[in-house]
């Protein structure tokens, strides 16, 4: 008799199977503007909890400076979003109907999260146009690639993006050659030419002078609008130039958010940040 | 053409394939239709071992795709040599017939010895050149497969994987040590009379094989010129480089190296089955650790990431193996060390890099003279 209850639940005619369900559903949905959601997101690493209970929330198309102390967890949370760690807990969407907890690295790439590393990360044996290339939304499987032929447009879209960065006169130069602050912004081509909904960039200005750190500026302010921008710095100055809204971290949590003058008057903020705020 | 856009910017390539053209043809010529006694015959001794080279120099242009542009050290890919001439070796047994010692019309000399009554299910086929030449490559790209999805998708990387690597070319041996695995045993699959009819003593057929083993040869660097020129091969760079960013770019990093991994696999597997008609005998010893690290060796000395450098490689080691065991065997394996230890020294870039090397400074010299 049990054999047969299961099977007519098995069979109920009122639901749909979980497999049958897509996974990824390739429209990202942000009818409630809202790009992206952490909510209650814990992970800890040897016990100690890098986040702690976290809730954010991106909207589409913002440029949000994410701030905070050395050890806040700042990157953990880039981590997460990019599938590299795992929470112990809560739930990660992008937009309405991507359940990023489901998906590995490269398929979060392909949803259209572009992550640029703390450190630049580039193809060092490849000239900057290659570079760009390897990093261009196609079809990433194996065959496809391996048969895949650069077309007229996609060069011109290549070209357009280096000149966006400044890179054109560098074009076939092997990236190793290229300055720090060049691969800085290389490494943001290759997100730019991803064609992500979300950008997240990681301490974009470390090492950079003054004059780079303001064309970097000038180039997320940019990018935001079209592409939604999430900036970790630990540059106040820098910071400051750019920010619509902040968010603060501190152990792991958000402990404010707002305007950027809103946030540096914050009692809490002053406190954590002790010296840091105050010569802000 | 094809040709043309595969060969353009690779000098060795061109000299490579212009040199295998060359033997190609003078090889038959000199062995076949010039009398014993003429100053310049080739003798089929010296042929056979040629083709031998020529089937090394495709397993390190295997090695060499996985190891120089993909970063996957391999200490393994001599199982994959050897199971492929086990596939061509087990197709040369089935010919014998009823020819063996034992004459049994159905059962190897070994098996007949070991009192087994009927051939294993897993010897079924092989009596068929089609199929042989079918399991030549798939029995190889298969264990690679298996391997290779367990291993990339754990992401088992650099010397663990080498490790790996070269635990499971020493189980292979030891399993092909043993009498009951059906293979021979220790003394392997040997005593071979023809290849698709064709007596394997006659110089016409050695010829034939040494032919054979040219043009594998060059289609295989060809096949690994175009997948590294393609969009494919320099994904595979992109890993060796920075294996992170590229899978953070979207690309399925152990999907990539599997299949990588399989085709040069499958590569291996035939450079092994036009070596064991052309020596004779497979047995175990080729399974063994040092064998598959001699290989790497070969590449390391020919010049990483340049394919025809591991094709240099294999032929400059091979011959002075054959020189050294020939005249002073007990010095060789010091010899061969000497040589590891002075190329990661001195030539980081292997024979390749001084090829290199000399070509740009030769051409400063030149604009330099040209200078008033």
């Amino acid at each position: 008799m049990k054999l047969l209850d299961q099977t007519r639940q098995l069979l109920r005619r009122d639901q749909v199977f979980e497999f049958l369900q897509p996974e990824i559903n390739p429209d990202l949905d942000i009818s409630h503007r809202t790009l992206l959601y952490l909510e209650g997101v814990s992970v800890s690493f040897d016990g100690f909890k890098a986040i702690n209970d976290l809730n954010l929330y991106i909207d589409a198309g913002e440029l949000r400076c994410i701030i905070g102390p050395n050890g806040a967890g700042k990157t953990t949370l880039m981590d997460i979003i990019t599938g590299r760690t795992r929470p112990d807990s809560g739930s990660v969407w992008f937009g309405q109907v991507i359940n990023l907890l489901k998906l590995s690295e490269p398929e979060i790439a392909n949803a259209g999260i572009g992550r640029k590393f703390q450190k630049p990360t580039v193809f060092e044996n490849h000239s900057v146009f290659d570079n760009l290339e390897l990093a261009m939304a196609a079809d990433k499987r194996v065959w496809p690639t391996l048969l895949a032929r650069l077309t007229a447009e996609q060069a011109d879209h290549i070209d357009q993006v280096l000149a966006t960065v400044g890179l054109l006169e560098q074009r076939q130069r092997p990236a190793r050659v290229l300055s720090h602050g060049q691969k800085q912004w290389l490494e943001i081509g290759m997100l730019l030419v991803q064609r992500p909904r979300l950008l997240l960039v990681d301490e974009p200005v470390t090492g950079m002078t003054h004059q780079e750190m303001d064309r970097t500026a000038e180039l997320l302010t940019s990018l935001a609008g079209e592409h939604t921008v999430v900036v970790v710095e630990h540059d106040m100055e820098f910071v400051r130039s750019i920010a619509r809204k902040v968010t603060v971290l501190h152990q792991g949590s958000v402990l404010a958010e707002g305007s950027m003058e809103a946030v540096q008057n914050d009692p809490r903020v002053i406190e954590v940040y002790l010296g840091e705020a105050g010569s802000c | 053409m094809i040709l043309t856009r595969l060969l353009r910017d690779d000098r060795g390539g061109q000299i490579l394939l212009g040199s295998l053209l060359v033997l190609a043809l003078l090889a038959p010529v000199l062995n076949l239709a010039l009398p014993p006694d003429h100053p310049l015959h080739l003798s089929t001794y010296t042929l056979t071992l040629l083709g031998k080279y020529l089937c090394y120099a495709l397993l390190a242009v295997a090695v060499d795709l996985v190891w120089g542009y993909l970063g996957i050290l391999s200490l393994g890919h001599g199982a994959f040599f050897a199971l492929g001439g086990y596939a061509m070796g087990m197709y040369l047994m089935r010919q014998i017939g009823d020819r063996g010692v034992y004459g049994n019309p159905e059962l190897p000399d070994f098996m007949v010895f070991l009192n087994w009554s009927e051939l294993p299910w897993y010897w079924w086929g092989f009596d068929h050149f089609g199929f042989a030449l079918l399991m030549v490559g798939l029995v190889p790209g298969l264990l690679a497969f298996v391997f290779g999805w367990f291993a990339f998708r754990s992401r088992v990387t650099g010397v663990y994987l080498s490790i790996i690597t070269q635990a499971l070319t020493y189980a292979l041996m030891l399993a092909f040590f043993r009498n009951e695995m059906g293979f021979g045993g220790n003394n392997g699959l040997t005593d071979f009379k023809d290849l698709l009819g064709f007596d394997l003593q006659a110089d016409s057929t050695r010829v034939a094989l040494f032919l054979a083993s040219a043009l594998a040869l060059a289609l295989g660097y060809l096949a690994c010129r175009a997948l590294v020129l393609s969009k494919l091969g320099r994904v595979a760079m992109a890993i060796r480089d920075a294996e992170e960013r590229t899978r953070f770019t979207g690309y399925r990093v152990d999907r990539v190296m599997l299949w990588l991994f399989t085709f040069s696999a499958v590569l291996a597997g035939i450079a092994g089955a036009l070596y064991v008609p052309q020596v004779g005998i497979i047995n175990p010893g080729e399974f063994s650790p040092l064998f598959s690290i001699e290989i790497v060796i070969w590449v390391a000395v020919g010049g990483r990431a340049t394919l025809y450098g591991a094709v240099a490689g294999a032929l400059l080691v091979n011959y002075a193996k054959t020189w050294f065991t020939g005249a002073l065997p007990e010095v060789w394996l010091y010899a061969l060390g000497a040589l590891f230890v002075v190329v990661t020294l001195f030539l980081p870039q292997g024979i390749a890099g001084l090829g290199r090397g000399l070509g740009t400074w030769t051409r400063r010299g030149r604009r330099e003279e040209a200078r008033p």
